[in-house]
């Protein structure tokens, strides 16, 4: 390996620190790749764990349990004609899809996967990643009004005024955890995501159980209000398929509507890892205090392999239970080789260096994911907002909460 | 880390800054106009950047770009854009605008010959890492009588605005 790659991989900051534009550039691609492979998995996740909550199959057909099925998809849409209506406004519908997929995707520049792992460490983390999420807004705008019919203008109407109301909720909650990260000697806080998981690191608590109950209360008010600033179920409102068709997306179709479903799982995954980052304790192992140690260490670091490990063991009991009959011949393969594939990475993943360097990605991925569940999981469970009762959920409970908890905050970082 | 690309960058973002700046009064579309105005706020936000002024920055950007222009855009959309296109405008104040605008312009030109005089050679070191913590520093230490005064007065703005809007309180 060349020199600069082995002294890179062996430092400890991120390309933004370490002033590299090749390896920025190297992490963008990463992290872009990364989250378009998110996003295909997690539209395969939700339509059979959906299809499991419904007590249906969900896809069974395109590969061994429909694991093919993102792709299939994926064709469908690039080779479905390209509709744009005659009395749209050409050019702003053209920008509407670009500005959310922009909006999303821009985020993931101050995420941190790790404390070496992050594209950049910006000093304002926090307040970038609402600020760019927030543009998304716009975005809906635009195609509502730009599809010049009345169901998109409706839906976004509706959308871009739930948008703005949850953010205001949104936003305390996270000025309450911002307030958390001040609670050092220095008595100076930060606002960088990397320094916000550093704090937590320092204070030896996720925020979640600082002040319990506040940060629970706080990570609450966030993960609700998250849920209608991504526009999900219950608070699809601009969505409503019985009253608005599809909303503000209606007269998309193809591609360009991809790129809006593109948009809006990337952003998903976005809120949930300033939910992760601000409450959860980022990239930290669970327990880093109450059970340190070399010995525990080495535990925890072996969890990425042993996942991988199981998913290829699920993997072949999936081809031992293959149809014996000839016509399944190439998909039982196709199985079989899924699961070597990931036995081999669970494998490469047990080799020390490489276990030491994705430890951090790996507890951080994991968290998100249990957001991307829960929302999976609302959208089974939860029936729909009507809207009067979106916009009092907004305004009359969660704001008054998210105040009153930055409140009592503040006083128990007086206090304690 | 190094600055890469400095100039490029500035006259870019001002170069976008000023398009935008034009196309918002030359568009007949009000929906363009304030597209391109969004353009324009955008485009300053990077030129804060620039300036190693991250948090002016991202309030530009929640603020203006987010916020405001997402208000304006909401109330334009309503309003029929095929009567407005047509409609001539009446108010035409050409004199008043193009006063305005020379004593703009040469004020500009007079900052562009005098700059050196007028402004320290000096360049201020600024600390980007610190940027927020400096901004609240002065914001609640320095001039935190005068930020009260300003929140103050948005907050009668606000309960105007909701006297003024609602019948019945």
């Amino acid at each position: 390996m060349p020199d600069f790659l082995t002294a890179y991989l062996q430092s400890n900051v991120t390309p933004g620190e370490a002033g590299s534009a090749f390896w920025a550039l190297i992490y963008v691609l990463i992290v872009f790749a990364g989250i378009s492979v998110a996003v295909m998995a997690m539209n395969w996740l939700e339509r059979k764990a959906l299809a499991h909550f419904q007590i249906r199959l969900g896809p069974m057909r395109v590969g061994p349990h429909g694991l093919l099925q993102p792709i299939a998809d994926a064709i469908k849409l690039l080779t479905k004609e390209d509709i744009v209506p005659s009395a749209a406004d050409k050019f702003v519908f053209w920008l509407a899809p670009l500005i959310i997929l922009c909006a999303s995707f821009t985020t993931y520049i101050v995420v941190p996967f790790g404390r070496a792992h992050a594209i950049t460490d910006l000093n304002i983390g926090i307040l970038f990643m609402l600020g760019v999420s927030s543009l998304s807004v716009l975005g809906v705008v635009m195609a509502g009004w730009a599809s010049n019919s009345h169901y998109p203008l409706l839906g976004a109407l509706r959308s871009s005024a739930q948008m703005v109301s949850y953010e205001i909720a949104m936003g305390l909650a996270v000025v309450s955890a911002v307030l958390m990260t001040s609670l050092n000697p220095s008595g100076t806080g930060t606002l960088s995501m990397i320094g916000i998981v550093q704090a937590q690191e320092a204070q030896q608590t996720w925020f979640v159980f600082k002040f319990f109950p506040l940060g629970f209360i706080a990570l609450g008010v966030f993960a609700i209000a998250m849920v209608a600033e991504t526009n999900r179920a219950p608070f699809d409102l601009p969505e409503a398929e019985s009253e608005l068709t599809a909303g503000f997306h209606t007269e998309y179709s193809g591609l360009r509507w991809s790129l809006f479903m593109l948009g809006e799982y990337a952003a998903m995954i976005a809120v949930s890892s300033i939910a992760v980052t601000l409450w959860l304790g980022g990239w930290l192992r669970p327990f880093p205090h109450w059970l340190a140690g070399q010995s525990w260490d080495l535990v925890f670091s072996l969890f990425p392999g042993l996942l991988f490990l199981g998913l290829a063991a699920i993997a072949f009991v999936g081809v031992g239970r293959m149809p014996k009959h000839p016509y399944f011949k190439i998909q039982t393969a196709g199985l079989a080789g899924f699961g070597a594939v990931l036995g081999l990475i669970g494998v490469v993943l047990f080799i020390p260096p490489v276990r030491d360097r994705v430890q951090d990605i790996f507890w951080f991925i994991a968290k998100v994911a249990v957001f991307m569940y829960l929302y999976i999981w609302y959208r089974a469970t939860f029936p729909r907002y009507r809207f009067d009762q979106l916009m009092k959920v907004g305004w009359k409970v969660l704001l008054p909460v998210a105040l009153g908890v930055l409140l009592l905050t503040a006083v128990a970082g007086i206090l304690f | 880390m190094q600055p890469v690309a400095t100039t490029f960058f500035f006259y870019l973002l001002a170069g976008l800054a000023v398009l935008g700046g034009v196309l918002v009064i030359t568009r007949r579309n009000a929906v363009h106009s304030a597209l391109a105005l969004i353009l324009t706020l955008l485009s300053l936000a990077g030129l804060y950047l620039m300036l190693y002024a991250p948090f002016v920055a991202g309030v530009q950007i929640i603020l203006y770009a987010g916020g405001i222009m997402v208000l304006f855009l909401f109330v334009i959309m309503l309003v029929s854009i095929e009567k407005s296109q047509k409609e001539e405008q009446f108010n035409k104040l050409w004199l008043v605008g193009l006063l305005a605008a020379i004593a703009l312009g040469g004020l500009f030109i007079g900052v562009y010959v005098k700059g050196k005089a007028l402004f320290p050679e000096a360049k201020v070191v600024l600390e980007e890492g610190n940027n927020t913590q400096g901004i609240a520093d002065y914001l609640y230490g320095h001039y935190l009588f005068t930020f009260e005064i300003a929140s103050l007065l948005l907050l009668v703005a606000i309960i105007g605005a909701v006297v003024m809007a609602k019948k019945r309180i």
